[in-house]
Parts: C-alpha cells; sequence; structure tokens
C-alpha cells in the first residue's frame, strides 16, 4: 500500500495520521470541558509563589 | 554559507535571547498566570510542551537513524502522538497536575517523594536524573553541532565550541527560565520548516506513492552489514528477531515511546496550566505537533536513500560515510534550495534551544531543589541557590564534554549513536520512574517502601543491563571486558567465535534494558506493596482527593 512494501511498515504509516486525527477531534470535543474536582485558590496561591522562587534561584 | 544567511541566524538568536530576557523581566510569572486573570493560549501551551519534547535529537539523530533502519521508525511517530500526547495529556496530565497542586510540588522527584512521604525518593530520583540526564543533552547538542558543522563547513570539535558559546549565552540571558512564550515561537518555527520539508522531498520524487516505491525497489541495495543483521528494506521491518530487529524495536520504539511518559522535564509541563481544560486542548495541537516533527524526520530520512541512489549511486549511510547524524544535514545540502538552509537552520537552533534549557532546568533544580534543599535538609543554610547554579553549570559541561567524547568514539562507526543515546536515558526513567509513578497517581495500596524498592530495582537491573549485557554499550563502556574478559555476558567465545546467547527469539546482547529492567521494577513494586505498611489515609486523601 502506498508504495510501501510491508504491511507493518504501511499500517505504522497510518496509523501515524489515524491517531493524529484522534488527537484533533478529541480536542474539538473537549474544547470547553474543564475537571469538575477544581482545586482550592489557597493550594493554587501557594504552589505559585513557590514555583516563582524555583524560577528565580535559576 | 553566505554572509545574509549568518545575519538571519544570528537576528534570530537575538530575537529568543531578548524574548527570553523580557519573559524574565516583566509579569510572566507563575503567581500573575495562575492568580491573575492571565490565560496562556493553548497553542502556547502545546507548542511548548512539543518544543521541549522534539529536539535536534529527534530529528537529526532519530532520522539519521530511519536513513538507516528505514520507514519502520514511523511506529515511534505513532508511539509519540498516541503515547507521548493522547494517554500523556489525556491520561497523565490532570491527574499530575492536581497532585502537583495539592502537594506543592515543582519539580518531578518532588511529586514522587511528597506522595511517597519520602525525602530518599526525591533525592535518589533527583540523583539519577542528575547522573544521567547529560547522556540525553549530550545526543541533543551532537544532533545540533553535526548540522551547523555540515552547514558551516567547519570541523565537528569547532562547531561544538562555537554551539556551546551559544548555549552558555541563552542560559546566561535567562533563556533556561520557564518562558512558555519562546518555547512557542521555536515550535512554530519548527512547524514551517518540517512543513517545508515533506512537501519539497515528496514533490521531488514525484509523490508519495512513487516517491515510497523508489525506495522500495532498493532493497536489493542494502549493505551487506545490514542484511547480516536482519535488514529487509527500507520499507521493511527488519527480520523478526534478528539483531536490528531487537536495536529498532526495543530499544529506538518501545524505549522512547513508553519512556516518553516517565520524563522529568515533561511531567512538570502539566503542572504550569491554568486548568484541565487547557491540557485537552494542547492535544489536538500537540497530536499534529509530534506528527510533523518526527514523522516528517522519519520519512525524509528513510527517503534520503533514493536521493543519493540517484546522485551518487550510493545509499545514505555509505553516502554519510558510515556517520548516521550526517544523513539529514547532507541530504538537506545536496537537495533542498538555498533558502531553505536558512529556514532549518533555524528550525534545528529551536529545536536543539527549546530542549536543552528544560534539561539544564532540570539539571539545576534536581541538585538544587531536590537533593540539597528537601533530600539533604540545606534549604535554611541557603545551599539551594548555590547548589542549582553549579547544577547546571556542571551539567552543561558534562554534556558538552560528552558530545565531543561521542562523536571521538562513535562518530564514523555507522551507530546512531544520538537515537542510542536519548533511548538509554529514556528507557532508565521508564525503568525506575514508571511503575511508581502510575502507583502514585492511580493506587493507594503502592506503599513508601514499594516505591523505593521499585525505582531501585528498575534503575539497577537496567544499569545492570546496560553495562554488562547489551552488546553496544557494554561493549562502549569495556567496563565488561575488564572484569570478564568478554564484551557482553551475553556473549561467548566458542572456538575464537563470537557466540550469542538466546532464548526463543530473544538474543539476549541486544535486547534493550527497559524489556528487562520495567517488568522487574512492576513486579517488585506490587510484590512490596502487598507486603508492606501503607501509608495514612488522611495523607492519600490530600494528595488523591476523597474515595
Amino acid at each position: 500500500m502506498l508504495g510501501i512494501e510491508d504491511k507493518w511498515v504501511s499500517i505504522a504509516y497510518i496509523l501515524c495520521i489515524v491517531s493524529a486525527l484522534l488527537c484533533l477531534v478529541w480536542g474539538i470535543i473537549k474544547w470547553n470541558k474543564d475537571d469538575p474536582e477544581s482545586e482550592s485558590e489557597e493550594d493554587v496561591r501557594k504552589w505559585a509563589e513557590e514555583e516563582d522562587r524555583v524560577e528565580e534561584e535559576l | 554559507m553566505s554572509i545574509w544567511m549568518i545575519i538571519i541566524v544570528v537576528a534570530y538568536l537575538c530575537v529568543i535571547g531578548y524574548l527570553g530576557f523580557r519573559g524574565y523581566r516583566t509579569t510572566k510569572s507563575a503567581t500573575d498566570y495562575m492568580l491573575g486573570g492571565r490565560k496562556v493560549h493553548p497553542y502556547v501551551m502545546a507548542m511548548s510542551y512539543g518544543a521541549t519534547f522534539i529536539s535536534t535529537s529527534a530529528i537529526i539523530g532519530f532520522g539519521g537513524a530511519a536513513g538507516v533502519f528505514g520507514m519502520g521508525l514511523l511506529w515511534l511517530t505513532f508511539l509519540n502522538i498516541f503515547i507521548g500526547i493522547f494517554i500523556a495529556f489525556w491520561v497523565f496530565g490532570g491527574r499530575t497536575r492536581r497532585m502537583g497542586l495539592r502537594l506543592d510540588a515543582h519539580t518531578f522527584p518532588e511529586l514522587l517523594g511528597r506522595r511517597f512521604q519520602s525525602r530518599f525518593i526525591q533525592g535518589a530520583a533527583a540523583l539519577i536524573i542528575f547522573l544521567f540526564i547529560p547522556l540525553y543533552a549530550s545526543a541533543v547538542l551532537t544532533g545540533a553541532v553535526k548540522y551547523i558543522s555540515s552547514q558551516l563547513a567547519m570541523d565537528y570539535n569547532t562547531a561544538l565550541f562555537v554551539f556551546a558559546i551559544i548555549i552558555a549565552l541563552y542560559v546566561i540571558m535567562g533563556g533556561i527560565k520557564g518562558v512558555m512564550y519562546t518555547d512557542a515561537l521555536q515550535g512554530t518555527i519548527m512547524l514551517f520548516g518540517m512543513t517545508a520539508l515533506l512537501i519539497l522531498t515528496y514533490v521531488k520524487m514525484g509523490g508519495v506513492t512513487a516517491a515510497h516505491q523508489s525506495l522500495t525497489d532498493m532493497a536489493s541495495m542494502v549493505p551487506a552489514k545490514l542484511q547480516a543483521g536482519g535488514h529487509q528494506g527500507w520499507t521493511s521491518m527488519p527480520k523478526f528477531g534478528a539483531p536490528l530487529w531487537w536495536v529498532l524495536v526495543s530499544t529506538i520504539i518501545m524505549g522512547v515511546g513508553i519512556g516518553v511518559l516517565a520524563q522529568p522535564q515533561l511531567a512538570v509541563r502539566y503542572m504550569t496550566v491554568k486548568s484541565n481544560k487547557e491540557l485537552n486542548r494542547a492535544i489536538p495541537i500537540g497530536g499534529i505537533f509530534i506528527m510533523m516533527m518526527t514523522g516528517v524526520a522519519f520519512i525524509v530520512g528513510a527517503l534520503s536513500n533514493v536521493h543519493f541512489q540517484e546522485t551518487l549511486g550510493k545509499v545514505s549511510i555509505v553516502a554519510a560515510k558510515g556517520s548516521v547524524e550526517s544523513i539529514i544535514p547532507m541530504y538537506l545540502q545536496s537537495a533542498m534550495p538555498q533558502w531553505f538552509s536558512v529556514l532549518f537552520m533555524l528550525t534545528l537552533i529551536s529545536a536543539a534551544m527549546s530542549t536543552l534549557s528544560s534539561q539544564f532546568h532540570v539539571m539545576g533544580t534536581s541538585l538544587g531543589r531536590d537533593l540539597v534543599e528537601e533530600s539533604l535538609g540545606q534549604k535554611k543554610k541557603g545551599g539551594g541557590v548555590i547548589a542549582t547554579r553549579v547544577g547546571v553549570l556542571v551539567g552543561i559541561l558534562i554534556s558538552v564534554y560528552l558530545s565531543y567524547l561521542m562523536e571521538a568514539k562513535f562518530g564514523k562507526t555507522g551507530t546512531a549513536i544520538v537515537a542510542r543515546g536519548t533511548a538509554i536515558f529514556f528507557g532508565l526513567c521508564a525503568c525506575a520512574f514508571l511503575p511508581m509513578y502510575v502507583g502514585a497517581l492511580w493506587s493507594r495500596t503502592i506503599t513508601k517502601a514499594a516505591a523505593i524498592a521499585g525505582m531501585l530495582s528498575g534503575a539497577f537491573s537496567s544499569l545492570f543491563w546496560i553495562i554488562f549485557v547489551q552488546e553496544k554499550a557494554s561493549t562502549a563502556l569495556t567496563i565488561c571486558d575488564k572484569l570478564f574478559g568478554t564484551r557482553s555476558l551475553a556473549i561467548q567465545l566458542v572456538d575464537g567465535k563470537e557466540v550469542f546467547a538466546k532464548a526463543g527469539p530473544m538474543v539476549w546482547a541486544f535486547v534493550d534494558p527497559l524489556i528487562i529492567g520495567l517488568p522487574i521494577a512492576i513486579v517488585v513494586t506490587v510484590v512490596v506493596a502487598l507486603l508492606t505498611k501503607k501509608l495514612p489515609e488522611e495523607h492519600l486523601e490530600r494528595c488523591m482527593g476523597k474515595k
């Protein structure tokens, strides 16, 4: 198929395209879906402040 | 290379440096982003992840490997998209992000250490990463330097020196800090470069099917040495169970395809997004980006055989005089228009910079934050800041030295050294961290002792295999030869001839450490978990939420 001799290689070629399309369709369907379990504001604040400190050390 | 090409490359480096500097100086801090109304576009998130993931190692190293092994490497592209993007973002991303926030974890070892309440895990994981990530960084460097040396007609060591200086400047200017916009710009340039390469290659060879057919028709030209290893042509997989089949499938495809899930520099990316919605939105962009990066590199790498056959009457690896990483640079130079060389030079510098900066970031935080501050308890004494900077500096120096050493030792031997170096690091990460990481995210029964036992057994069995069994690595390291008088424990000398130990289709000397280390680590983790005390319920609730 497609000038490729071994079917295992043709399958890989096609799977690359199919999996990229799967990612595309998935993204479109889930575009606005969010996580039902959201984290507390306090956790996020603490994390973000510490992250800034880590970056500063670099 | 003409003067205007040099001007464009220098101008580009200035823009990237400026963006990094701006990002550092102005408002792109985590606090602004996570708490303020700022949003990062999913395109930026996906491109930044993609640019970190894909480097010159993938394009030059693995692309060159495709010039030798053929289009069978596309299995790796499939795994890169399906596991590296789809499964990684959908299955691992959301949970990693949530747990990272709950535990206030900022690095991969920290996430694992806090999840299992073990400073030892944090320190040991950081040490493994710090010791072995230079191998991956040197693979990225080697890929970039091979291209620069070929384009500028410099010798390898001079190009390595020049590139090392560019990187040092980039790091000093702040490029190492997680500046997503710089990565996204680099990713965009990579996308343009690789799309153009694919189209130009197929058009030049008369279309998709015609190009593949020409490659199929070359099967009889496979060099004798490769044929003996099981090579059956560039559009076929190697013979099942033959040495080349094991290298291609167990090392190159599975090592990297599975290892991506436990990559420290990629796992931290999930934590830096605002919500799971952004992870979902990054999937389509990431999937297409990876297809256009590795897919194109592997297709073009394999098809370069057709070009060299038509122009020089030789297959790629012969035309490149045994230097696997020179195949793609040579193909571009001889088959593509000159304007393309400039675009591709930017593509590759971008690919190398974004990946290297994330690797140096990991080297610094592993040594500073994970090992010195947290694991050894030196936070208050301020040792962490110094250790972080020492970590970056030492990491850069070791990587540059390894890159020099690898070229000196393997440069012209037909060994896909960049692909193999990358695969060793990815495989080692999978063996040491994957069972514990999966357990951390989903299982309440994996205990601290189980996580430690799994990590150590995975790391040590995999290292044992690299040093004493896997033929290519053990021969290069020479430790096995010095201790036991044979280059691999799976090779015996009978009447002066080498005999390879086998069990069914398993030729042990060619089997990748991942195939041995990962199952051992999984079994050890599960068995020890069943025998040891669970973590306190309130801690599990804090990490994973209520049952």
